[in-house]
């Protein structure tokens, strides 16, 4: 093919776009429109003329523009609505569902009854077992064997070698006795955990005595105190075995009544068969027969509920029968535990029998003489654990009983039982449960009341702290009387600060900060944080009171949103010094980072907020180092930009520089943040540019200047390429709208120089993506900038469009990709609308080569010459395409797009041009890989472009276009 | 071949009073049709005796064990020789629980010595080659009520150190004060042993309290009789230092199968007793008895 001569067509923008706008159709009023809100006047007499509008015809009459998504639905999202649904199907469906999960459906059911306000015992498991901790060595005696422990009788005729022998071979087979010694605290808990699968694998295989025995032997562990600390998180690890057996039997009778259909939740002793009520009555037989008090106890208790298969009052007269044989049990501790046990079961089972709760509560109030009996007293010697210690191990039962009796009881019945405990000599154990137990209104009211038991209390038994602390949580949760409130916290405090071991200290003042943050004004926080501070800092003790410091700084930015405030408060930087971890440390400025984010809606420019913002930020910047996960630096990244987004100075633009600067050089590992800040920088320049309403003055010109070359000696830090190339352009854009030319050049030209340092593939997401379609992306959108900037009078003519087709021109393209030439065919329409009289658009106060070349047909000849290199180029790549058969698709495509250019942008009246175009139209055509559609619609473009004036030459091009049909 | 021969009864808990009907299925489960000489079934009611060791010594309690006593006895020709067809097939029965003449259907009891017990046998004839099938059941038989009002009679008693006999040493034992009552000493059989015991004061921590419930079964026999009592079961009520001054419960489930109403005949007796045993810590054993008598309403 020859040389072809470029023409490119003269376009009257302003005609053109006359033209193509669309007459402007008013919608009327009550006409369908689905970006309309919907507003239903009349619903009734105008039902019948909108006929297509069907999604809009819904006759909410909301008058407030609501989402047309949301209006789609009526009330209820679907998602609700299933689980609406398949709450009220479950028994429809329960046939599909085994009676494994209908019992827990039930239990579900029943633990309503009780209420979401009743604080579970699933949530206090994790605290106990956390709480009631030991390093001493723990031992597992279990005996499976009937009764392995009788003497053999005297006369037997057996050697005893023999019979040894014998028993071992017998212990293999049931495990008949075992004694584990010397297990660690998770050891225990793991062999526990064993038991509890051996109790299901024997429950499943149908091993019923097997599975009895093991809930025997372990409930039997319970009587074992021997290292006492770790009594608690025992009784928490055997009663989830003792749960999980009663969950089988009452899943297991169940099941056997619910043929032919399921017994309904609310089912009666009539409803239950022969058979069920024999399996029940024979395992309560057998339970009665167990020798020992605790496991009979124990088991009875966890199947308590089957008591609904054979009558109606069996809970109701068991309940207190068991509450009385817990007499028996010797050991208080556990019998408070056994009680706590029981009142667990009941409240579970048969939560409106509070007669039983009560009986509990005061039959362990009549057995506290114990404690200080000779033989829990020998027992503490023994095992050298002190008498405070030894109390808080009943905090949890005692806490637990109490939380049953005082859920949703009377006042009066509260006001009795704190009575009984006054009476029994203000007894620091009870009353630390009472404070824990009882609702906290309730406790609040009293508050001064409690403070003066508290003093009470003898010091020997309880600690006081745990006291205060206990007072303390309940008066975070509810408000005592507004006249005594800073009577109770001067006189908590006066305890609090007392305290000599900085642990308990903390823990105790931790809980009293929500309490003065509540009530009290910065000044009271600021002395607490005072006394803090003096407490933890010698010998480093917060080192070991992290949670805690932290916990305090989360309840104060609860209550203190207002940060001017907060920073203004003296003591509360030194309190953030005391984190002395680095990732402490971070997790707190992040805590406070997001708090701060959340709550300051305004921007500021506040000087004690900016410091104290900055040193936080700072100090979460500091953590990142080569380690640091991606995750982990966008999330911090992304706190830090939210800082800075919130910081403004207002008119006082140079100060807001300054402090970009200083907070560039703060940020400076954290790209996103780099990439905020050039962003910041360049909406600082367009803002002034606004101020001076576009023409700038000689001192806002040199801070625009300044502004760019922030921008300019930033960018470059930055490790990604492509937000390098976007940022160039976009500072390059910034500059050219603020009249800094040889700025915006020397955006321009770095952007256009490290084009070749693009790779080839870039990771986005972590997968590797061929960066092609993004560095066409940036290039057309390049293109589209250099429009309106003036060439530079020092260099040639286009010297920034050249510099960027060399750079295309020279970069190493993927093979078998068209992307090179993609962007010659997108130069072409650039260097069209180069050549025009007037630009298609100019940037105010910018004078764009139209002005400075003035239509020199020099210049002209300057665009032909190039778009005719460029044809050049692409119609040799064309026919290289050719030659392979496989690209025969990628031809036509890129011939067609060449063709849409010629007709958009070329002068279609030069005889070669028009060839040119026809000859591209035939050869998209060739291979029949056009799609036809496009392809008729093109025509049809093409002959109403010939109906215009100045167009008509096109009349004869469409003649010679022929449609290929597919066949 | 797998035949499976099994006897239903219809009432789950297997109990039948006398005059009532025992009434239940045959079950006979089979993959092929299976031919047979005939099934029979047979009810019977025995007692058996057998002379403890310890009374009249080894050899003569090894063989002279007492004829058992038969209380009922019934057979029927349940289905003559012939097939029955492959698969499930039930055959349904029934036995009027009559006596014969003055006998009484005794309780069913498990024990030592003595022991009552009602069967249910089915046998299946086969021909030569294959093994005759038969098939055992039990059931329990309840007593009739007893006619007279129950007197409940309860009993207080107290235990100290003086209240008790066969002791060795009485210097060497610590001081206690024990004080309890049983709520009955009649007792109804299907209800609880109830009571209290207070532990006022002991010098010596408790160790355990225990309820040992026991059987005094008396055989009869042409040499006189033999008593002996054995242990049913223990059942603790009271671990460790209990509070002193504090009721603790007596409570004791009368196990069923080894406890009957308390039983006096020409040939045998069955009696109860329960012992209230005191464990100290220096492992001094403290035991109160009182004798029983169960009965059922």
């Amino acid at each position: 093919m020859a040389a072809v001569q470029w023409r490119s067509r003269g376009r009257n923008y302003d005609a053109e776009l006359q033209r193509c706008r669309p007459e402007a159709a008013l919608v009327e009023f009550g006409d369908y429109h689905p970006l309309k809100p919907i507003m239903v006047t009349d619903t009734k007499t105008r039902r019948g003329t909108r006929k297509g509008s069907t999604s809009s015809s819904s006759s909410s009459s909301s008058s407030a523009p609501a989402d047309p998504l949301s209006s789609m639905l009526d009330g209820t999202d679907p998602l609700s609505m299933f689980a609406a649904a398949s709450a009220s199907e479950a028994p429809a469906m329960s046939h599909s569902v085994s009676a494994g999960d209908l019992g827990r459906k039930k239990r579900e059911k029943e633990e309503e009854v009780v209420g979401a306000d009743f604080e579970p015992w699933s949530s206090k498991r994790g605290e106990i077992l956390a709480r009631f901790t030991t390093t001493e060595k723990l031992s597992i005696n279990l005996c499976m064997g009937s009764d392995k422990g009788k003497a053999p009788s005297p006369g037997s005729a057996v050697s005893e070698k023999v019979r040894t022998r014998l028993e071992e071979l017998d212990d293999l087979e049931e495990g008949s006795q075992r004694e584990l010694l010397n297990l660690s605290q998770q050891d225990y808990a793991n062999r526990i955990e064993e038991l509890n699968q051996s109790l299901k694998e024997a429950w499943a295989s149908d091993q019923k005595v097997r599975a009895l025995k093991i809930v025997i032997q372990c409930s039997k562990l319970l009587s074992d105190t021997s290292v006492i600390q770790f009594y608690p998180s025992k009784f928490v690890l055997i009663t989830d075995i003792l749960d999980t057996f009663g969950r089988l039997v009452y899943d297991r009778i169940w099941t056997m009544c619910s043929d032919p259909r399921p017994l309904p939740d609310s089912f009666t002793v009539d409803d239950v068969n022969d058979t069920a009520k024999e399996t029940c009555l024979n395992w309560f037989f057998k339970i009665a027969s167990i020798r020992e008090l605790l496991p009979r106890l124990y088991v009875e208790a966890a199947i308590l509920k089957c008591n609904r298969f054979l009558n109606k009052s069996g809970i109701q007269e068991t309940l207190p029968r068991l509450t009385a044989m817990i007499r028996g049990i010797g050991d208080p501790l556990v019998a408070a535990y056994t009680r706590a046990y029981l009142c667990r079961v009941g409240m579970e089972v048969a939560p409106h029998l509070k007669d039983s709760l009560n009986r509990n509560f005061f039959d362990l109030l009549g057995t506290f003489r114990q404690i200080s009996g000779d033989s829990v007293q020998n027992q503490l010697v023994l095992q050298r654990v002190e008498v405070p210690e030894y109390l808080t191990l009943y905090s949890p039962a005692i806490n637990w009983i109490l939380q049953c009796i005082a859920y949703r009881a009377p006042e009066l019945l509260l006001t009795e039982m704190m009575d009984r405990c006054k009476k029994l000599g203000n007894n620091a154990l009870l009353l630390n449960s009472v404070m824990r137990a009882f609702r906290p209104e309730f406790v609040a009211a009293r508050a001064t009341d409690f403070i003066g038991m508290i003093k009470d209390c003898d010091e020997a038994g309880f600690p006081k702290h745990l006291l205060f602390g206990s007072l303390g949580r309940s008066l975070a949760c509810a408000d005592p009387p507004e006249s005594e409130r800073l009577t109770i916290l001067n006189e908590a405090w006066k305890v609090v600060t007392k305290v000599r071991n900085p642990q308990d200290y903390v823990n105790c003042a931790e809980i009293w900060v929500e309490f003065t943050c509540r009530h009290f004004t910065k000044r009271e926080v600021n002395t607490v944080l005072a006394d803090i501070i003096k407490h933890m800092t010698p010998d480093r003790a917060f080192e070991d009171a992290y949670p805690q410091l932290q916990s305090v700084i989360r309840k104060i930015l609860t209550y203190f949103h207002d940060f001017s405030l907060l920073f203004s408060m003296e003591r509360f930087l030194p309190f953030l010094d005391m984190f002395q971890k680095d990732s402490v440390r971070v997790e707190v400025c992040r805590s406070i980072m997001e708090v701060f984010i959340k709550h300051q809606v305004e921007p500021t420019r506040d000087p004690v907020i900016l410091n104290a913002m900055l040193h936080i930020c700072k100090t979460m910047h500091d953590s990142v180092n080569a380690l640091t996960l991606d995750d982990e630096k966008r999330s911090l990244a992304l706190l830090i930009i939210g800082f800075i987004r919130m910081v403004s100075f207002g008119r006082d633009f140079e100060q807001q520089l300054s402090f970009c600067v200083e907070a560039r050089a703060t940020f400076c590992n954290l790209e996103p943040v780099l990439v905020q800040l050039i962003h910041t920088v360049n909406q600082l320049a367009m803002e002034t540019s606004t101020v001076m309403r576009g023409s700038h003055s000689r001192k806002t010109a040199a801070f625009v200047r300044a502004c760019a070359a922030y921008s300019f000696i930033t960018v470059p830090s930055l490790s990604s390429i492509f937000s390098r190339l976007s940022l160039y352009l976009l500072s390059g854009q910034v500059a050219l709208a603020n009249q800094c030319l040889s700025q915006a050049d020397a955006f321009l030209k770095a952007a256009v120089s490290i084009l070749p340092e693009v790779p080839r593939s870039i990771s986005v997401e972590g997968k590797l993506r061929s960066s092609e379609s993004f560095l066409l992306d940036f290039i057309n959108n390049f293109l589209a900038t250099l429009l309106v900037v003036p060439d530079h009078p020092e260099h040639g003519v286009l010297y920034l469009v050249r510099g960027l087709l060399n750079m295309v021109q020279d970069y190493t393209w993927e093979d078998n990709s068209d992307a090179k030439v993609r962007v010659y065919v997108s130069a072409l329409p650039l260097l069209a609308a180069m050549s025009q009289e007037t630009y298609l658009y100019s940037i105010p106060k910018v004078d764009s080569n139209e002005t400075l070349y003035g239509g020199d047909p020099k210049f002209l000849s300057e665009i032909n010459k190039l778009c005719e290199t460029l044809i050049g180029q692409i119609l040799d790549h064309l026919k290289a395409l050719g030659r392979d058969e496989q690209s025969t698709r990628r031809q036509c495509a890129l011939a067609f797009s060449l063709f849409g250019v010629l007709l958009a942008h070329g002068d279609l009246r030069n005889n070669k041009l028009s060839q040119l175009a026809v000859n591209l139209w035939n050869l998209s055509h060739k291979h029949g890989y056009c799609e036809t559609r496009i392809s008729v619609r093109t025509l049809e473009y093409i002959k109403h472009q010939a109906h215009l004036p100045d167009m008509t030459h096109l009349t004869d091009t469409v003649q010679r276009l022929a449609l290929q049909s597919r066949t | 071949m797998s035949v499976t021969l099994d006897i239903r009864l219809k009432r789950a808990n297997k109990v039948y009073h006398e005059g009532e009907t025992v009434a239940g299925v045959i079950l006979l489960v089979c993959r092929e049709a299976l031919q047979h000489h005939g099934i029979t079934l047979s009810m019977e009611g025995l007692v058996n005796l057998q002379l403890s060791s310890k009374s009249v010594g080894v050899f003569e309690a090894f063989y002279n064990s007492v004829k058992p006593i038969q209380l009922i006895s019934s057979n029927i020709e349940v289905a003559k020789a012939g097939k029955v067809p492959a698969g499930k097939t039930e055959i349904p029965f029934e036995f009027p629980l009559n006596t014969k003449g003055n006998k009484v259907l005794y309780e069913t009891y498990h024990g030592v010595f003595v022991n009552i017990q009602y069967t249910l046998r089915c046998d299946m004839k086969r021909s030569l080659l294959a093994k005759d099938l038969s098939r055992n059941c039990e059931f329990i038989v309840h007593s009739q009520p007893q006619k007279a009002k129950v007197v409940p009679t309860p009993v207080n008693f107290t235990i100290t150190p003086d209240t008790l006999q066969n002791i060795r040493e009485r210097t060497a034992l610590p001081k206690f004060l024990i004080r309890g009552h049983l709520d009955a000493t009649n007792c109804v059989i299907s209800q609880p042993l109830t009571g209290e015991v207070v532990v006022e004061n002991s010098d010596v921590p408790i160790k355990s309290i225990e309820l040992q419930l026991v059987r005094v079964e008396t055989c009869g026999c042409a040499e006189g009789y033999a008593r002996d009592a054995t242990e049913i079961q223990n059942i603790q009520i009271a671990e460790g230092d209990v509070c002193h001054s504090l009721a603790i419960p007596i409570y004791m489930v009368f196990p069923r199968l080894f406890t009957c109403p308390t039983l006096e005949t020409t040939n045998f007796k069955v009696e109860f007793e329960v012992n209230i045993v005191i464990v100290l810590h220096d492992d001094h054993l403290i035991t109160e008895n009182f004798p029983l008598k169960l009965c059922r309403v």
